[in-house]
């Protein structure tokens, strides 16, 4: 039943989306409330499937592959509605919503959601795989405007002044953000990583070695960053290639997070 | 009660012309105070700019109010004004159409709404204006909104300026702390750099061949001047260059540009290349951080601009029609209800 909100939160991401791509295509698109309103009602409708699905299964609910999906897309969610308003990034609810969709929608229509067999109760293990999760919503949006800055960097060298250009940020301001979300992604996996230890996780495996080898490399492409050895557009490309490649392993490094 | 509009502009009067019936801003309200006393007249705002010099009324006598206001610019400039006159309705459309930038030199500009604001808010203070102006300069305002939000007659820049000064905003963000290099110092060069001034840059450095024309240009946009040999030394710490040598080689390089970006830490590079032969070889737009505009490129944009505004004036036009029926209608209520 609890679904259900996970529908209407794909509604709003979809009606988000939607909208903006309508107002480009006219080329009425002004910076508004409503992209903000929407993405917060999709964010809302999400929150309330987590507390419902959290009473259902007595812990924070990243029991299974649905719910770390869920749990993820609702991170990159809260991330954009913190970072957003504050840096004033015209356009990044419209590259965000449709990545929150497609996390959603994978979650609602794949058959993954399956109660999995719960461990000890440990709070310290809870708070290592939430964090973890929250850690990649800073990931995804720093994908995001990875995204952003390419799209970006790609109209200002074609020469051409389309809609798009006129109104994503300037391309200074994608990659300072993209720094900045990098660092947010990398210290919140590292806070994560250290209360996994303090749990007693065990550090060996595939899984383990998966998620120590994301975590390799977004700190070193945040050292990169920091030390001016990469310039922005490779730091932006390299933040959407880890991203891609946490995705792809989350199948796997998701079992980490089952308490 | 008719609607007045009557005045001279940049598509009947030549500017020797309509600076002689110009108002300056400290002489509205003396010329108000004087337009008041026309004979008919109850109501009047003047609107005054470089492109125009326009006179709206409220009087219920047109004919002898036109005369009047004749004969008090006769009297104020020394020669006969060759005023446009336009009834209620075409007076309303017209004050719509200049509220929307439809009426204007560089079509969908957007600083005439400001100054009509302005001329609306001095008549105002100067108990000029009463239920009727108030109510079609509110409405001009709101029609004026209507237009700039659901067309696309603002869109984009129309000039080589504000087209660079646009991609500039477009790559840095805010230009305040941006360095510019003029290297040539050229008529176009010259107009680039001060629209960038204008948005906020502070450092503008300027190198020519001719030291004293470097130096002369730096005075006037508040820049420094450096000798042309050593323009090299400076480059590394510029964020936006104009080049507009008469070199007839290019002097910006692929090789010459690579050894200096690594120096940049990251930071982009705006090269606007206006001279013809090119400065900057086209092979360096594909350095990282490089945005190379040439003069081609800048005026293609600036064009597509103003075709995609052409485009829309069907479209405002239909908007302003909507409100002037509707603004005629009140005033005919408004007179029924009076009578």
């Amino acid at each position: 039943m609890e679904r259900y909100w996970l529908v209407a939160a794909s509604f709003c991401f979809l009606l988000s989306f939607g909208h903006t791509l309508f107002a480009l295509g006219s080329g009425t698109f002004r910076p508004a409330r409503f992209n903000l309103l929407s993405m917060a009602a999709g964010f809302a409708f999400q929150t309330v499937f987590l507390v419902q699905r959290g009473q259902i299964v007595h812990t924070c609910p990243i029991t299974n592959l649905f719910e770390v999906l869920v749990f993820l897309s609702w991170s990159i969610v809260l991330i954009y509605l913190l970072v957003g308003p504050a840096y004033r990034l015209s356009l990044m609810g419209a590259f965000t919503s449709p990545l929150v969709l497609a996390l959603l929608l994978l979650a609602l229509l794949a058959p993954i959601d399956t109660i999995a067999p719960r461990g000890a109760h440990n709070p310290w293990i809870e708070f290592h795989a939430a964090l973890s999760i929250i850690a990649y919503g800073a990931f995804g949006l720093a994908c995001i405007t990875g995204v952003m800055y390419l799209v970006q960097e790609r109209q200002l060298k074609s020469g051409k002044i389309s809609e798009l250009l006129l109104n994503l940020p300037p391309i200074t301001d994608l990659g300072a953000v993209n720094g900045r979300l990098l660092l947010t992604g990398f210290l919140l996996l590292t806070i994560a990583f250290g209360a996994g230890l303090a749990a007693g996780i065990s550090v060996t495996g595939l899984k383990s070695g998966v998620s120590f080898a994301i975590w390799t490399l977004y700190g070193t492409l945040l050292a990169m960053d920091r030390m001016r050895l990469l310039p922005p557009r490779r730091i932006a490309g390299g933040s959407v290639l880890i991203f891609i490649f946490a995705l792809i392993t989350l199948p796997s490094v998701s079992h980490l997070s089952a308490p | 009660m008719t609607i007045l509009c009557a005045g001279i502009n940049h598509h009947v009067a030549p500017v020797d012309v309509r600076e002689r019936f110009a108002v300056a801003n400290h002489e509205v309200a003396s010329v108000l105070d004087s337009m008041r006393r026309i004979d008919g007249l109850s109501e009047a705002v003047v609107v005054s700019t470089c492109n125009r010099v326009e006179f709206y009324a409220a009087s219920i006598c047109p004919e002898r109010t036109l005369d009047g206001l004749r004969g008090f610019l006769e009297t104020r400039t020394g020669m006969a004004a060759p005023l446009y006159h336009h009834d209620t309705p075409r007076s309303v459309r017209h004050l719509f159409r200049v509220a929307s930038g439809l009426d204007s030199m560089v079509l969908g500009e957007t600083e005439i709404l400001g100054q009509v604001k302005q001329a609306y808010a001095t008549a105002a203070d100067a108990g000029a204006t009463s239920g009727t102006l108030n109510r079609l300069f509110q409405k001009a305002f709101r029609v004026a909104k209507s237009v700039r939000t659901e067309t696309q007659i603002t869109r984009g820049a129309t000039s080589v300026g504000s087209v660079a000064v646009e991609l500039a905003g477009k790559i840095f963000g805010d230009l305040d702390h941006r360095r510019v290099m003029v290297l040539g110092a050229g008529e176009t060069s010259e107009r680039v750099a001060r629209s960038l001034v204008s948005r906020g840059v502070k450092t503008v450095i300027v190198s020519n061949r001719t030291f004293d024309r470097a130096a002369q240009l730096a005075e006037e946009i508040g820049g420094m001047a450096i000798h042309f040999d050593h323009w090299q030394n400076e480059f590394p710490d510029v964020d936006i260059l104009i080049s507009s040598t008469a070199a007839p080689h290019p002097i910006i390089t692929r090789e010459r540009l690579e050894p200096m970006m690594r120096q940049r830490s990251g930071r982009p590079l705006f090269i606007i290349d206006l001279a013809v032969p090119r400065d900057a070889e086209p092979g360096v737009n594909r350095l990282d951080g490089v945005f190379l505009y040439d003069i081609d490129s800048l005026q293609d944009i600036a064009s597509r601009s103003l075709a995609v505004r052409r485009n829309e004036i069907e479209h405002c036009e239909r908007i302003i029609d909507r409100h002037v029926t509707d603004f005629v209608g009140w005033l005919r209520r408004r007179q029924h209800s009076i009578e």
